[in-house]
């Protein structure tokens, strides 16, 4: 191969800096939590926490609409206790501090919900 | 590929016969549902088949007796006052000329032709506002309650455009600074700039087992129940007055009837 030592050289920096997301995990930081503020003194949230944490976004969606088109406002969980559909005053009654539990999370993952141009977020919390 | 006429309308209305029976059911379900959990109304909740409002405006004597209805309905959905145009109304005042066109004549008495005529949403039958929304964010309920979904509103506003009797405002400006601070009801929420709203019949209040904000402010004065059902209060007024509703001719069969 012509200039065979260059061109194996040049193969090797390329495919290097291709795979650098790769090598730098190696030396990045590790898995950083959001640190997140859970509720005190209650122990469960309105189903298992796995399925709140992926779920809870479109869990507020079925609600909105079982709420406001089915005037469906009970939600029985799975483990028999029934709650009110409500954002503002279910869901931010027990995480009572929006800064410190929704918006630490959702910021550390860049998503910001427009739900509180409308909806209140409760006095006390901040 | 050798298919009879014959094979083919049987697997044909096998298919028909299993889409329209509800064996293939169990999979749509499936599929729309999302949360493990079940929903239903609260235990207390009220329910009609057909929700609909009577005034007795004759109990009324001046304006100013409408003032806390209109003053319990704003401050229970955080409704604002905004000087000019753009003002966002649920309950409002208008004179009879103008809240019943085609009644008025030059020989009204005086008392009737000068009173004060609350207006709010009429929760028609036929609501022309539900036709027009191109985003079903206004629809019709099962007890005839003609509703809002903010979240789906794009401010078009057709339903302003359809609707006959001005129930809907638009939201030109943010509504909070409007608003005291804190808001008058802090667990109910307020709505943003590009959004159409109207009178909802409390639908929040009567899954909860409580009568529409105005209803319980009227002292009696306004009747609210189900016209289906021969024995309410609604009904029996009906029965016992004359009573007339706005723009009939239209065909839009309001819920909400007065009694002059
Ligand atoms: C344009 C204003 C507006 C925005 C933005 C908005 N909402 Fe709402 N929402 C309302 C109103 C008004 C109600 C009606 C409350 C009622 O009838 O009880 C409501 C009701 C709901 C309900 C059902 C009952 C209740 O009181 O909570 C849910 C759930 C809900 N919204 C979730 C959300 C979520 C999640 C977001 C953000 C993605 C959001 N909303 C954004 C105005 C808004
Ligand atoms: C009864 C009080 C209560 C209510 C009401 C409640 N939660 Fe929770 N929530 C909790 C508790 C306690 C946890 C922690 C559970 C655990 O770690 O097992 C939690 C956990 C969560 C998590 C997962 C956090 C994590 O660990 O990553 C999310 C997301 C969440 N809740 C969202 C919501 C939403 C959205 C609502 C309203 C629909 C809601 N919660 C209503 C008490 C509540
Ligand atoms: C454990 C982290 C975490 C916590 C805690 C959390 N969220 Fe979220 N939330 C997310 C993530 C991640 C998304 C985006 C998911 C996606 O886009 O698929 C999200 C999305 C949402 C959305 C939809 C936003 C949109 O624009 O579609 C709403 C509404 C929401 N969260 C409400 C809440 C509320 C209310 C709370 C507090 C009670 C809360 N979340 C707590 C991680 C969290």
């Amino acid at each position: 191969m012509y200039n065979a030592k260059a061109v194996i050289f040049g193969i090797l920096i390329f495919v290097g800096l291709c795979a650098s997301p790769f090598w730098a995990s190696f030396i990045g930081r590790d898995y950083k939590s959001t640190d997140i503020v859970l509720p005190k003194n209650e122990k469960n949230c309105i189903e298992d926490a796995d399925f709140m944490r992926s779920q809870h976004m479109r869990l507020l969606n079925e609600w909105r609409d079982e709420a406001l088109r089915n005037e469906n406002r009970v939600y029985t969980a799975l483990d028999g206790k029934k709650w009110v559909i409500s954002l503002q005053n279910t869901c931010l009654k027990c995480h009572n501090s929006y800064e410190d539990f929704c918006q630490k999370c959702h910021v550390a993952n860049s998503v910001y919900p427009y739900c509180w141009t409308c909806h209140i977020i409760p006095k006390g919390g901040k | 590929m050798n298919k009879s006429r014959r094979s083919f309308l049987k697997t044909a209305g096998i298919s028909a016969f299993a889409l329209s029976s509800g064996i293939a059911e169990p999979a749509n379900e499936a599929y729309a549902k999302l949360a493990p959990g079940r929903y239903t109304r609260g235990e207390t909740a009220l329910t009609a088949k057909r929700w609909a409002m009577v005034v007795l405006t004759r109990e009324f004597k001046t304006p100013q007796d409408y003032e806390p209805l209109i003053k319990a309905c704003h401050s229970a959905h955080n409704v604002p006052d905004i000087a000019g145009r753009q003002n966002i109304k649920w309950l409002w005042l208008d004179a009879y000329a103008h809240v019943f066109p085609d009644d008025m004549n030059s020989h009204l008495d005086e008392y009737t032709r000068a009173a004060s005529y609350p207006l709010l949403c009429n929760h028609c039958s036929n609501p022309p506002c539900v036709r027009v929304c191109p985003t079903q964010a206004t629809y019709k309920m099962e007890d005839g309650i003609v509703a809002m979904d903010y979240h789906r509103c794009i401010g078009c506003r057709f339903c302003m455009a359809g609707c006959p009797y001005g129930a809907r405002s638009f939201n030109f400006m943010d509504p909070r600074p409007h608003l005291a601070n804190p808001a008058p009801n802090p667990t109910f929420p307020t709505r943003m700039s590009g959004v159409v709203e109207k009178c909802t019949f409390c639908a929040e209040r009567l899954a909860v087992g409580r009568f529409p904000a105005c209803v319980e402010a009227s002292d009696g004065r306004l009747l609210f129940g189900d016209l289906e059902n021969p024995s309410s209060d609604v009904r029996k007024a009906l029965a016992n007055n004359y009573s007339i509703r706005r723009k009939p001719s239209i065909g839009t069969q309001p819920g909400v009837y007065y009694i002059i």
